[in-house]
């Protein structure tokens, strides 16, 4: 059993934060600034013991916690893994984290968990679906969730609405909240040709609880044109600081997380790309 | 046309199909290489799960044949839950049936024992009992005694030297493998498990306490597995460890 509850923080600041690597730990521990809080995988932490959730008591002794799923499949054409939600349950009841993020896409299929945000037709058979689930997981947990846009390298045919639409009906069926990344809406925009600031100006600022920035790579499709890959394993680059500057004026400030997953860079790397967020923060702030 | 995720599924886990119809680029041209992106996301993040939780045996085989393999194990045995910290269950008896290594009779049990080390990591916290405790039992109840161990305990028994292979993974200074059986002890003193080799005896007294065998039983099978069983040893190596958790008396 877990025991001993952490201290509960109703909401994440609208300051920078960080996605949580064990490496850091110490550095975290003993001077984080300016980052206030932070970000973790729920998967991670549905071990029964040991470190990892030695490690998270103490952090969420002094810091916000955001729990971000990675496993739920919200837009699984199958029912919700009711196992699954079980074990987040628990996760969130004994955290009693600030906030809990999921994804707008699909991971599992016929019980093969594919480890990977996949992405979804933007119909109205897709958006009933998936409005359900998001009922259901917030029933269960007792609590509004944010949902995050995806990276996306590819269109359906089928689909009928703007992803903005999409996740702005989500919202209002459902009453959750958004995440929006920037930098997803940078990947997809230049994969599927679009604008970026329009799909910025066209998103439902008011649901949005908070930001994630991220770093993508660089390749090319059949036919020679850009194709970013999210891949969350280097420095946000200066359009996607531009996008997020244009966001921030027009939105107010929010919390904004820095998510490095891959070839994890040391802390003061990872707290530099948080001092660049604190200092677009400053500016709707002050 | 529509594409479901049977269709996408299958697709991303077989590098001989094609991109399903219906997803496009921009222009409505078939998506081609932007499918190729979440397959690939598919197959880097598993693989890179794998050489995460199997690092002896990547080390065993090597960078280029642990990718190779890892492609056809994750094919055959994707992961059947979100929980990535225990991918790779499967792991052992796919290599004991994998035809390049077959003749390759440690890996399977190296790879148990990776395998239990990552379920020890995991396993609840459980405080260890004051060895006093036992100490000041007179010692026709001690063998009336039950021995709890820590859920963090974990015992892998092989024919083959395999604590002595993960040794030398991890410490290049380590005495080479040499050719025999050995039992593992895997326990968690705090946060980091360790890996012991047992002394003869050692499993069969471990196993039958894990089985929920009084002391006495536990010893007499220890006896019948190796004349030359060293309780006070054994014990020792189960507190050190703080394996013990816990007694239970019979009243």
């Amino acid at each position: 059993m877990l025991d001993a509850t952490p201290n509960r923080r109703d909401r994440l600041p609208n300051r920078p934060g960080v996605g949580y690597k064990p490496q850091h730990f110490n550095a975290i521990m003993e001077d984080a600034r300016p980052v206030e809080w932070l970000e973790v995988h729920a998967e991670n932490y549905m071990g029964a013991g040991g470190r990892p959730l030695a490690q998270m008591r103490h952090l969420a002794e002094r810091f916000a916690i955001s729990v971000h799923g990675v496993g739920l499949s919200i837009g699984g054409e199958a029912p919700l893994d009711r196992e699954h939600l079980a074990r987040l349950k628990h996760l969130i009841d004994w955290l009693q984290p600030a906030q809990f993020s999921e994804h707008l896409a699909w991971s599992t299929h016929d019980s093969h968990f594919l480890n990977d945000l996949l992405p979804l037709p933007y119909t109205e058979e897709t958006l009933a679906r998936v409005c359900e689930h998001i009922i259901q997981v917030q029933d269960v947990l007792g609590l509004q969730m944010l949902l995050e846009n995806p990276s996306t390298y590819l269109a359906f045919a089928e689909s009928q609405m703007a992803e903005t639409d999409f996740l702005a009906e989500i919202a209002r069926r459902t009453g959750c909240g958004l995440l929006l990344d920037v930098n997803n809406v940078f990947v997809s925009a230049t994969n599927q040709k679009t604008d970026p600031k329009s799909y910025i100006d066209a998103f439902p600022m008011h649901a949005v609880g908070e930001i994630h920035l991220g770093g993508h790579d660089e390749d090319e499709d059949d036919h020679g044109a850009p194709l970013l890959i999210d891949s969350h394993g280097a420095e946000v680059v200066d359009p996607v600081w531009a996008l997020y500057d244009y966001t921030i004026e027009k939105a107010g400030p929010r919390p904004t997380l820095i998510e490095w997953d891959n070839d994890v860079p040391d802390w003061p790397t990872l707290a530099a790309e948080a001092t660049r967020a604190a200092a677009v923060l400053d500016k709707v702030t002050a | 046309m529509n594409v479901n995720q049977a269709t996408f599924t299958t697709a991303v886990l077989d590098p001989e199909t094609a991109a399903p119809a219906g997803l496009t680029d921009p222009e409505g041209r078939p998506a081609g290489k932007r499918f190729s992106v979440y397959r690939n996301n598919v197959v880097v993040s598993l693989t890179s799960a794998l050489e995460t939780a199997f690092p002896v045996i990547h080390a065993l085989v090597g960078e280029e044949f642990f990718k190779a393999m890892a492609g056809v194990f994750l094919r055959a045995h994707p992961p059947s839950s979100p929980l990535m910290m225990f991918y790779g269950t499967e792991m052992a008896d796919f290599l004991a049936d994998f035809e390049p290594v077959k003749h390759l009779g440690y890996l399977p049990d190296t790879a148990r024992l990776e395998l239990a080390l990552r379920e020890s990591y995991h396993a609840a916290d459980a405080a260890p009992m004051d060895p006093e405790t036992l100490v000041n039992l007179p010692p026709d109840r001690l063998m009336e005694t039950r021995l709890r161990l820590s859920p963090a305990v974990r015992l892998v028994r092989s024919a083959y030297p395999i604590t002595s292979i993960w040794r030398a993974h991890h410490d290049p200074a380590a005495e080479k493998p040499q050719m025999r059986a050995e039992d593992a002890l895997i326990m968690r003193p705090e946060y980091d498990p360790t890996v012991h080799r047992l002394p003869p005896g050692g499993a069969a007294f471990i196993g039958a306490l894990m089985n929920g065998n009084k002391l006495g039983g536990a010893v007499a099978a220890a006896e019948e597995a190796a004349e030359d069983f060293d309780l006070t040893q054994t014990l020792g190596l189960l507190i050190g460890g703080q394996a013990i958790i816990g007694t239970e008396e019979e009243v």
